[in-house]
């Protein structure tokens, strides 16, 4: 039987950067096709190649064993592709029926609208989904209904090869488990459907076979019956999963640095508890959108907060913006580097500076420049930097490098507690190990880290402890011993909350 | 993208068009508020000046907006789709200043009108290609185009205007006659703005307008040349500058190079305070020429309460901050409620 879909010795480069090495990959009709491989393997960019959004520099692509140059997402449209997009590609001002039917109205050759007739073709697929009203304005919607409306949009379009890039990441439980009953569907109909993903549980839940990339080259292809877990992870990294992430604290934390009590910001957060210990990595899990990045962004003033205290190292303080934060000792290191962390197109050594430039500065207020140049080069070279110049602006550099840049203006001002949000996203496998020892180093100097992360994995190798949220409220609080995805996932969907507080009484004594 | 607040699952109870929300939704509606905003000026204005209620006094009225509404016209759809276009009134005088000088020399007066709509056309394809070949934004490529435009009006006159007594009457009549009593001035805005709004609304190929404006990605991703879109629209509001140009032309009999100096503003303010917003994805021609309609009641009703000429420009811009604000801290709580 020919595959649905080959791809043969792709190859692409962004500027200096290698995205594809020799890819090859094929998919089977009638199957669920899972590509797994750690942020920036090249899932997703091999998956635009397919689509159309990335041309590739060498290789080729056959559908039903003929060859296709796909220039646009129009042309894979019409090739039978559809493509469930990670980051939501909607438009909030428009209603959720144009939008599931945009392509349709693109290619359209009627001259007038029929919004009744998209109104009531929406509910049809909506039906199977959710129960989202298709006149409502995307924007309106939380991430789980867009994340679906999303869905909807590609099983509109007739495809026989569906590819979903991470599509549950966004997803409660429940929603999680209608999609794939009708993945399951779309399967036994005869699609070929790519599965972009890195949760274990949904590959050999679900999946076929499984194709892993590393570091944008093809590593292996495998039926997921004949494997394992642990095989899977190991061809992911490249390496043995056990020495992957820097060792835990040995022996009992220290008195408490950070101690939050009954923090509620008025719209999500709802009483949060919780306390930092000296020589720990507390970390933070949950889904997206259950209040994680609210939370500490409220305990740096970056959010409004209506009730509960903070107090940091015996004293309580009083914090209403970042400044204050800044000066107490506290630095937040945000999920997303190119809006809300870096100076893109600054020098390094101005990023570096910025969070306290009084530091470079001569007494008449000007910038000291040698000043600032050695400062960016003391902690570059602490965290192993690689920049051709430190006055290069960040936009040149590679994923890891920028995260760098972000981690050393944290480091200027010597700070008592850092919270790092999602700190190894887009980041490279070797550069996330770096930053991993980093984060751990900075906990036995005695400095407080609280890591946000989606990956549970990078959650369970690094944090100490870990804080689990779910639609505002901590709903667990997870020690060494019960360390596992399985009681992670269970208490971020919101599931055996009354446990988990019982374990979380105990874990205060 | 940073998280959001929203809770998972509250939006199962959906908040918009649930089954006697009609009524609700019209109430919602940018457009009806700023209706009842005209509907009271003119009924505080009904009682302040014994003018006001006149025939003429709302003759003048719409005759002092309609060709000013016809850029308003393109400018929305310009900012719908994520643009701007700050050249709109040097584009005005040029499209005016060629057709007359083209006449001046002996062309027929409908084909240099053609002529002076076609060079309005002209730049904004070239601005078009600024965008979105060069990738300069539409403020950058329309400053531009404002200061170049500006300056080839003054060339081609020597800054003196051109005066065009000779223009035969049936030319003068677009600009100065009346159907049935209605200046046709008047009468093609409406058309125009009839026409636009129902094309944005239900045509099939003016919905791109909206989702490029909106999320110029996801609209690529579903198979729209957004690039094209937006040349086009961009193209079409300078288009729509000239056709006002040349009519204003009709109107006066002359063609000053200094003509529409200022006037991308009161057109933009028109257009936003309608409701189109300057990121793009909102907005309807509707509400802007409601829009332009009250700013023009306001000037005239200044003018008829004998307020100083030089107090207007002040009122007019607290109106624009009142509006946007409204509009903004309004959409803000509902963005926090839903």
């Amino acid at each position: 039987m020919p595959s649905l879909l080959e791809l043969e010795s792709i190859a692409k480069r962004f500027g200096p950067v290698r995205a594809l090495e020799d890819v090859s990959f094929d998919l089977r009709a009638g199957e669920i096709h899972a590509l797994a491989g750690e942020n920036g393997a090249g899932k997703s960019t091999t998956m635009r190649v397919v689509d159309g959004i990335v041309q590739p520099d060498a290789g080729e692509i056959r559908i039903d064993g003929k060859r296709h140059r796909i220039r646009s997402p129009l042309e894979a449209q019409a090739l039978g592709i559809g493509f469930v997009h990670q980051e939501i590609a909607l438009c909030p001002d428009v209603s959720v029926s144009e939008n599931i039917f945009m392509a349709a109205t693109a290619a359209s050759r009627a001259r007038l609208m029929d919004f009744s007739e998209l109104e009531r073709k929406s509910r049809e697929v909506l039906a199977e989904l959710t129960d989202v009203d298709p006149r409502a304005k995307v924007g309106t919607l939380s991430i789980s209904n867009q994340q679906l409306v999303e869905i909807a949009k590609a099983l509109t379009l007739d495809a026989r090869i569906l590819i979903l890039d991470e599509p549950t990441s966004a997803l409660t439980e429940a929603e999680t488990v209608k999609l794939f009953n009708i993945v399951h569907k779309l399967r036994q109909k005869g699609l070929g459907i790519i599965h972009i993903t890195h949760r274990m549980a949904e590959i050999f839940g679900h999946c076929d076979r499984v194709t892993v990339f590393r570091d944008g080259r093809y590593v292996d292809c495998l039926d997921v019956a004949q494997t394992t877990p642990e095989d899977v992870v190991s061809r992911m990294v490249g390496r043995k999963i056990s020495n992957l992430y820097p060792p835990k604290l040995d022996g009992p934390a220290g008195r408490p640095i950070l101690e939050v009590q009954g923090l509620s910001d008025g719209m999500l957060l709802d009483d949060v508890s919780f306390s930092l210990r000296e020589g720990e990595i507390l970390g933070i899990g949950g889904l997206i959108g259950s209040g994680r990045s609210e939370l500490v962004k409220t305990i740096c003033g970056l959010g409004p907060r209506r009730s509960g205290t903070v107090t940091l190292e015996g004293r309580r303080i009083s914090i209403s913006n970042y400044a204050t934060a800044l000066e107490c000792g506290m630095v937040y290191v945000s999920e997303d580097r190119k809006v809300e962390g870096l100076f893109l197109d600054l020098p390094i050594r101005a990023n570096i500076s910025a969070l306290r430039p009084t530091q470079v500065s001569t007494p008449l207020g000007l910038i000291d420049r040698a000043a600032e140049e050695a400062q960016a080069d003391r902690l570059g070279k602490r965290l192993r930097l690689k920049a051709a110049s430190l006055g290069q602006p960040p936009s040149m550099l590679s994923g890891g490098n920028q995260q760098k840049v972000a981690l050393a203006r944290m480091l200027s001002v010597d700070p008592k507690v850092v919270f790092l949000d999602e700190p190894t996203r887009g980041v490279d496998v070797g550069a996330k190990s770096e930053i991993h020892s980093i984060l751990r180093g900075l906990a036995q100097d005695g400095v407080g880290v609280i890591v946000i992360s989606s990956e549970l994995p990078e959650l369970i190798g690094l944090a100490d402890r870990i804080l689990v949220m779910h639609e505002g409220r901590l709903t667990g609080e997870v020690g060494p011993e019960a360390m596992t995805e399985e009681t992670i996932i269970t208490l971020a969907s919101g599931l055996g909350a009354s446990a988990a507080a019982g374990q979380l009484e105990g874990m205060a004594q | 993208m940073t998280e959001t607040s929203l809770v998972q699952g509250a939006d199962h109870l959906e908040p918009v068009g649930s089954g006697n929300g009609l009524l609700k939704r019209l109430l919602g509606m940018r457009e009806i508020g700023l209706l009842l905003i005209i509907l009271l000026v003119c009924l505080v204005m009904s009682f302040a000046s014994p003018y006001f209620l006149t025939w003429s006094n709302f003759r003048t009225i719409f005759l002092s907006f309609s060709v000013e509404g016809i850029v308003v016209i393109g400018m929305t759809m310009l900012l719908i789709v994520g643009g701007l276009d700050l050249s709109v009134g040097s584009v005005i005088c040029f499209a005016m200043v060629v057709a007359g000088k083209l006449f001046l020399v002996g062309l027929n007066p409908w084909l240099a009108s053609l002529a002076g709509v076609a060079s309005a056309a002209a730049i904004g394809a070239a601005m078009g290609i600024f965008v979105v070949r060069v990738g300069l934004s539409h403020f950058i490529a329309s400053l531009a185009a404002m200061v170049i435009v500006r300056g080839a009006c003054l060339l081609v006159t020597q800054g003196t205007p051109l005066s065009l007594f000779t223009l035969p009457p049936e030319f003068k009549f677009v600009g100065q006659g009346s159907l049935w009593g209605v200046p046709l001035v008047v009468v093609i805005f409406i058309v125009l703005a009839v026409v636009f709004d129902f094309l944005l609304r239900r045509a099939t190929i003016f919905r791109a307008v909206f989702y490029t404006g909106s999320n110029e990605r996801a609209a690529e991703y579903s198979g729209i040349r957004t690039k094209r879109v937006i040349f086009w629209v961009t193209v079409l509001c300078s288009t729509l500058a000239g056709l006002a140009g040349v009519i204003f032309m009709a109107r006066f009999g002359s063609a000053t190079p200094q003509f529409g100096v200022g006037m991308e503003l009161n057109v933009i303010a028109a257009a936003v305070i309608g409701g189109a917003s300057l990121k793009g994805g909102q907005g309807s021609i509707f509400g802007a020429v409601l829009g332009v309609a009250l700013l023009s009641l306001v000037t005239s009703s200044l003018i008829l309460l004998d307020v100083s000429v030089y107090m207007q420009d002040m009122i007019k811009g607290f109106i624009l901050l009142a509006a946007v604000s409204v509009d903004h801290l309004m959409s803000q709580r509902a963005a926090r409620e839903g």
